[in-house]
């Protein structure tokens, strides 16, 4: 049976690494997010058919890791966790779209099975992006970067206020399957109307405890406003980053280093 | 069904993007003048329940499959349409960034997708019209009809996005086909347990949704907000569709002339001309719909027009792709060789 | 001086539903005392609580904490002097971390992060947590996470510290490290709990509340040999005055 508590606590994994030391994770938030979001607008703006231009790309994502000392094995575990989504939407190009592209020998590939690939390959930059980005900010950093680029103070506090209660009940909710498990051992799922019963009960709990929540708040004297107790420092090394990222993004995006690269092997091997 | 970062342009992804950060900044505004302090950490507290509800797998009757709990129309009818966007706008959003559920840049799209239709379509046009009325049982159709609809209009735009981007083949009346039945199901099975969870809580704590704060903010202004969102984004996305479409030809000039190594176009004896018709189809945002028009046998014969390509390039282009991606490991090691031997120096 | 006084008179409360919470209580506590309130499961002891800084407001009668009575204006101000302990410390520690959380109360009272930072170190040396500091809350044990709640609470140098079932979930060592740490507390305390042998080594003094009255109210060790009153009031006598069950020794209390 899956634990809901369990599953919680692997996911929040990404922020335990968050807590690490590196020339990546002393960057700026607002920096990190601003060039993964780059990062991914740069890699899906390319048309379906660009394969080899995209790989490249690839270097992002890797340098972040290693520079952060990030454990690239759970990262990867991570997407590949979630790839059957990516195959499955992907796996109608090549029923659809049979015109041949390419011809590598006396093997023709498809239109479709060109954009597969490159569907592939951008679902990898994305989420792995994705990924590396929370892992070496920390979610908590990343409200407080999503709040200095002028997301509401509301959305940012019931924000960090969900991702710290998720903990709890999910917990809470574990607790109840097990004990629905226990006593209905023949059956693997709930039933809708158990399972609306589970859910009611969940949501008077929570709101109760959000009740207790808001009184502690007030014990500490809250008044409406929230005061941060860490202060962002956009620094010379956030600047010189965010240069560099741009500067990787248009080269790769815009010129053709590969096509070079891939043509001045080729033509020392003719 | 959400929307991922690899099936998406970025002009679908911005556009839906612009949309959904008005939204919530929109709502923010009129949570904080509609509620009070209290409700902040009430909002997030439910966010949180609503994750742990979708952990929580159940029978769907009949089939034997097992669903979960989606929760926009559930939000919006426990916290009214405006708090209720919110905690959905920040359930997705812990989902892309923990779970790679969607994506960054699919965000957008899906806040637009299962928040917006549901807090501001189905709870005010169609729950709260049904709930209304004084039937037996009008509370359960409503908790249904909005349900199916909130989802129907989801996995529409879901399909529209899809083919907007253009990156996935699935034609659209196809995708359509496939997506409005499978949404109807789902649809049907969150309405019965929207129904059940609404009907449990105001059983044991009626005054838990009768809070005037909360309700009073859901009546006026919706109808006019969901008209006006989406004029804006019809707007916006048939502009940029529009505009892409006419930058299009000269994408499919440029990669002619790149491709059959020939120019044959006038203009280009102007350089700056020919640098910016580059730049144009370099940053063509949506695919060219053109390339898929399928170039008649007799063309093929010709063998120089796209996209049978000149198979000397596309090996040069693979193997330089590869090469790069190669690098790209090797970069990385040596970097972890760099940083092990300074540890070790350092030690 | 009557600063620290806490005094109520015939303080009734009735829930919203209809419940009766509170029916007539009245007590007037001193400077420095300690004092543990105990009662049976839903005899009042946490909607008191909620009272002594007007989280819930009487419905009737009178609350007095030091010159102030408490009401929905004074209780900004009554909040910066009681400093109350949850019981669910989870409820508490609801910020990102414990750092931030001990950081919340200073920060609300308009102090920079220049000054907070002096008083989250104190606060939480105080208690034995500070290197738990950069850790998110759901990643403490019970017992730390109680620590951190208290620190969170000193932070803000209250004059008189309120606890909600302190000892409850955690293991008899943690127990033990905590009744310790209230000994060393010289702020005017109440604590209410069903944990008797802790009202008894940390309270000189204990109140009996029963079905929203106090049933009575006087020195631990007196209250606590009373069978007749513990046993009207579902409550048990403490193991440290029992005899020994294997020698019959007599309580050393």
């Amino acid at each position: 049976m899956s634990s809901p508590g369990l599953f919680i606590v692997k996911a929040g994994y990404l922020d335990v690494l968050a807590q690490k030391d590196s020339v990546i994770h002393r960057l700026d938030p607002r920096v990190k997010l601003l060039t993964t979001l780059l990062f991914i607008v740069t890699v899906v703006s390319f048309d379906k058919y660009h394969l080899s231009a995209l790989l490249p790309f690839g270097v992002f994502p890797i340098v972040l890791i290693v520079l952060g000392g990030l454990p690239a094995g759970y990262i990867l575990n991570r997407v590949l966790w979630i790839w059957p989504f990516a195959i499955l939407i992907g796996i109608f190009n090549p029923l659809l779209d049979r015109q041949v592209l390419l011809h590598l020998g006396s093997l023709d590939i498809s239109g479709g099975w060109v954009s597969f690939i490159s569907i592939q390959v951008r679902f990898f930059l994305t989420v792995s992006a994705a990924f590396v980005l929370v892992a070496a900010t920390g979610f908590n950093t990343l409200c407080l970067a999503f709040n200095k680029l002028g997301v509401p103070s509301i959305f940012v506090i019931q924000l960090l206020f969900l991702y710290r209660y998720t903990f709890v009940l999910a917990d809470e909710a574990g607790r109840m399957v097990r004990a629905w498990q226990l006593r209905t051992p023949l059956r693997k799922a709930m039933t809708v109307n158990t399972f609306t019963l589970v859910l009611g009960s969940l949501f008077l709990r929570a709101v109760a405890r959000a009740e207790r929540i808001y009184q502690a708040m007030c014990c500490r004297c809250f008044d409406g406003t929230f005061h941060p107790a860490y202060r962002l420092k956009w620094k010379m090394a956030d600047s010189l980053f965010l240069i560099a990222c741009i500067l990787f993004l248009v080269f790769f995006r815009f010129m053709r280093p590969v096509t070079w690269l891939g043509e001045f092997v080729t033509g020392m091997f003719s | 069904m959400h929307m991922a970062d690899a099936l998406i342009s970025p002009a679908v992804g911005g556009t839906f993007w612009l949309i959904s950060t008005g939204l919530v900044g929109y709502s923010c505004r009129k949570v904080k003048a509609a509620l009070s302090d209290s409700k902040v950490p009430l909002m997030g507290v439910v966010g949180a329940f609503v994750f742990a509800a979708q952990m929580i797998n159940f029978t769907v009757p009949g089939t034997g499959s097992s669903g979960h709990l989606g929760g926009g129309l559930i939000l919006a009818i426990l916290l009214g349409p405006w708090a209720g966007f919110l905690v959905m706008t920040s359930v997705l959003t812990v989902q892309a960034l923990f779970f790679a559920d969607g994506g960054l840049l699919a965000l957008g799209c899906n806040i637009f997708n299962l928040g917006f239709w549901t807090c501001f379509v189905a709870y005010p046009l169609v729950y709260k019209k049904i709930a209304s009325l004084p039937l037996k049982s009008s509370f359960f159709w409503a908790a249904m009809l909005s349900s199916v609809a909130g989802l129907q209009l989801g996995a529409f735009s879901v399909v529209l996005q899809t083919v907007l981007s253009g990156v996935s083949e699935l034609p659209f009346v196809t995708f359509v086909a496939a997506m409005q039945p499978i949404h109807l199901a789902i649809g049907i099975v969150e309405g019965f347990v929207t129904a059940g969870v609404v009907a449990f809580v105001v059983r044991a704590q009626p005054q838990l949704l009768e809070t005037p704060g909360l309700m009073a903010a859901a009546k006026p202004a919706s109808t006019k907000l969901v008209v006006m969102t989406l004029m804006i984004a019809a707007v916006v996305v048939g502009g940029a569709v529009s505009w892409f479409a006419s930058a299009y030809p000269d994408g499919l000039e440029w990669s002619m002339s790149k491709t059959s190594g020939t120019e044959e176009l006038d203009a280009p004896d102007h350089p700056v001309y020919s640098h910016l018709t580059d730049l144009q189809a370099q940053t063509a945002f949506l695919p060219d719909y053109g390339f898929k028009e399928r170039p008649s046998p007799q063309a093929d014969k010709n063998s120089q027009r796209w996209p049978a390509v000149n198979a000397g390039t596309t090996v040069s282009g693979l193997v330089g792709g590869l090469l790069t991606l190669t690098l790209a490991f090797g970069i990385g090691f040596l970097l972890k060789l760099a940083k092990k031997h300074s540890t070790a120096s350092a030690a | 001086m009557s600063h620290h006084i806490i005094q109520a008179q015939g303080l009734h409360f009735v829930y919203p539903d209809g419940t009766p919470g509170l029916k007539g209580v009245a007590f007037r506590i001193t400077h420095g005392e300690s004092v543990a309130l105990v009662g049976a499961n839903g005899a009042g002891k946490s909607t008191l609580l909620l009272h002594l800084n007007g989280c819930l407001l009487p419905t009737q009668g009178s609350l007095r904490v030091g010159d102030l009575p408490v009401t929905a204006k004074t209780r900004a101000a009554i909040r910066r002097t009681v400093g109350m302990v949850f019981q669910d410390s989870d409820d508490q520690l609801f910020m990102p971390t414990v750092f931030e959380d001990v950081a919340f109360g200073p920060m609300n009272l308009g102090l920079g992060p220049e000054h907070t930072e002096p008083l989250v170190r104190q606060a939480l040396e105080r208690v034995e947590a500070w290197h738990l500091k950069d850790r998110p809350p759901y990643r403490l044990s019970v017992g730390e996470k109680r620590r951190v709640a208290i620190a969170s609470v000193l932070a803000m140098s209250p004059d008189i510290l309120v606890m909600d079932e302190p000892s409850s979930g955690l293991d008899p060592r943690s127990r033990r490290e905590l009744i310790e740490l209230l000994k060393t507390f010289e702020h005017t305390k109440i604590i209410a709990t069903h944990d008797l042998d802790l009202a008894l080594q940390s309270c000189p003094r204990t109140m009996i509340l029963n079905a929203g009255t106090i049933q009575a109210d006087g020195p631990s060790a007196a209250i606590f040999s009373q069978d007749d009153v513990l046993l009207q009031s579902r409550l048990e006598k403490p193991l440290l005055l029992r005899a020994c069950p294997r020698c019959g020794a007599k309580p050393q209390f």
